[in-house]
């Protein structure tokens, strides 16, 4: 099946906006898994709620508190457009910050219970060799949480490549802009007699998903590689 | 004066570790039913846990009291862990090198250990296929390779059937009259104490 030149465009947007949108939320996530699983500090509970919040907010709300937030006159948004220059609403860039903050929760609580499930005994055996904090925890808590890192990254690909709700309300549906796969599907079905491009659409998207599993599943090996563990 | 150890610290609501005890060069046993606290002593003498109150020197140095609470990365101390406590994300060689940059080629190379304690045909190998004696050697020997001035062993035989025991009593016998390291040595054995120990502290 080869594609035309909107079917590209359309692939090209969702890849770019999905890739960004897991890279930039990796770190992020990790962080917070990090301090969730290790740190106790007041207002620990209040953090955990926040992060878990667009995972049980219906979409469109979370959103609609990305348009109030980070639009051109929004708190956060006024800020990015006055000092940086730089627009997020109704861009792709916009679409990416929709589709990391719904990928976030998903993608912080599979990194938490591998950080979790990394004996502090062994770090504490590393700390008694002479490793620093900073060494030991580059050494391993991060290579013994890789398998749950990668599994929260592929959860957090999966879920932004599928994103629609929050995307839509807050970037709005912008062919070439904003469009990703789903919101071309749900543009499409809105015409009559187009269930071909629906279809057309709907199969790119499940061989993007599969294609990324065939990838996590590549990556979990060789992450556990001679010691038989699995990301998924 | 190798060890002088006087800490105290609450475990639990009625939990105490109390000890106090000076020993001189060799083998120094902590010896004592399970459950005592010997374990937590040791954890106190490497800065793995932090007494409430006391003091730890070890070769005339404070690690730990009168405002000094040196961290567990820069005590220098060998640990032996009753359970090897290997990384299972390196090989045998990656565990034994591990805390190699501590010793800054001071001390036995890796060649030397491992021809020492009979490891050098496990080096590429993952600690997850190694027996109980061949894992608490090669705990053994990433102690010996970090660049150790004192070392700390907690139960290291409990694992181990018993000809492993023998076998492994032996090199801890070599390790304390060849290397001259002075030894904390934790057990709840009254044979193994007094096979090896210079010293017994006994903890009721």
């Amino acid at each position: 099946m080869l594609l035309t030149p909107v079917e590209w465009e359309i692939v090209r947007l969702s890849l770019k906006v999905t890739i960004v949108a897991v890279a930039a939320a990796t770190p992020v996530a990790f962080a917070l898994a990090y301090l969730l699983a290790r740190a106790r500090f007041p207002g620990k509970v209040l953090v955990d709620a926040l992060v878990h919040l667009p995972l049980v907010l219906p979409p469109v709300v979370t959103g609609w508190l990305l348009l109030i937030g980070f639009g051109v006159k929004g708190p956060i948004g006024g800020l990015l457009h006055d000092w940086f220059g730089l627009t997020l609403i109704f861009r792709w860039t916009g679409a990416a910050l929709a589709a990391a903050i719904m990928a976030l929760p998903l993608m912080v609580r599979a990194m938490r219970l591998s950080i979790e499930a990394v004996d502090p005994r062994l770090e504490g055996a590393a700390r008694t060799l002479g490793a620093s904090r900073w060494r030991v925890f580059w050494t391993i808590t991060v290579p013994l949480a890789m398998p749950g890192l990668l599994a929260g990254a592929v959860l957090g690909f999966a879920r932004s490549i599928g994103e629609f709700g929050a995307t839509i309300t807050f970037v709005s549906n912008i062919p070439g802009e904003t469009q990703t796969l789903p919101i071309a599907i749900y543009a499409a079905l809105q015409v009559p007699g187009s269930e071909a491009v629906v279809t057309r659409l709907a199969v790119i998207s499940v061989v993007l998903s599969l294609g990324a599993l065939v990838v996590s599943e590549i990556l979990s090996r060789r992450a556990g590689a001679g010691r038989g563990q699995h990301v998924l | 004066m190798s060890f002088d150890v006087d800490v105290r610290r609450r475990m639990g609501p009625d939990a105490e570790v109390a000890v106090r005890f000076a020993s001189e060069a060799g083998l120094t046993a902590l010896f004592g039913p399970s459950g005592v606290g010997k374990t937590s002593v040791l954890g106190m003498v490497a800065g793995l846990l932090r007494p409430d109150a006391g003091h730890v020197r070890v070769g005339g140095e404070t690690v730990f009291g009168a405002g000094v609470d040196v961290p567990a990365d820069r005590r220098a101390a060998g640990y032996v862990f009753q359970d090897a406590r290997l990384f299972p994300h390196y090989r045998v060689r990656g565990n034994l090198l591990y805390g190699a940059r501590r010793a800054g080629g001071r001390g036995m190379g890796l060649g030397e250990v491992a021809d020492f304690l009979g490891i050098a045909h496990l080096l590429d190998r993952w600690p997850q296929t190694l027996s109980g004696g061949e894992a608490q050697r090669v705990a053994i020997g990433r102690a010996l390779l970090s660049g150790p001035r004192f070392l700390l062993m907690d139960e290291p035989l409990a694992a181990l059937d018993q000809a492993r025991r023998r076998e492994i009593m032996a090199l801890i016998e070599r390790v304390r009259d060849e290397l001259g390291l002075p030894i904390l040595y934790v057990s709840h054995d009254r044979a193994e104490v007094e096979r090896l120990a210079g010293h017994v502290v006994e903890m009721i």
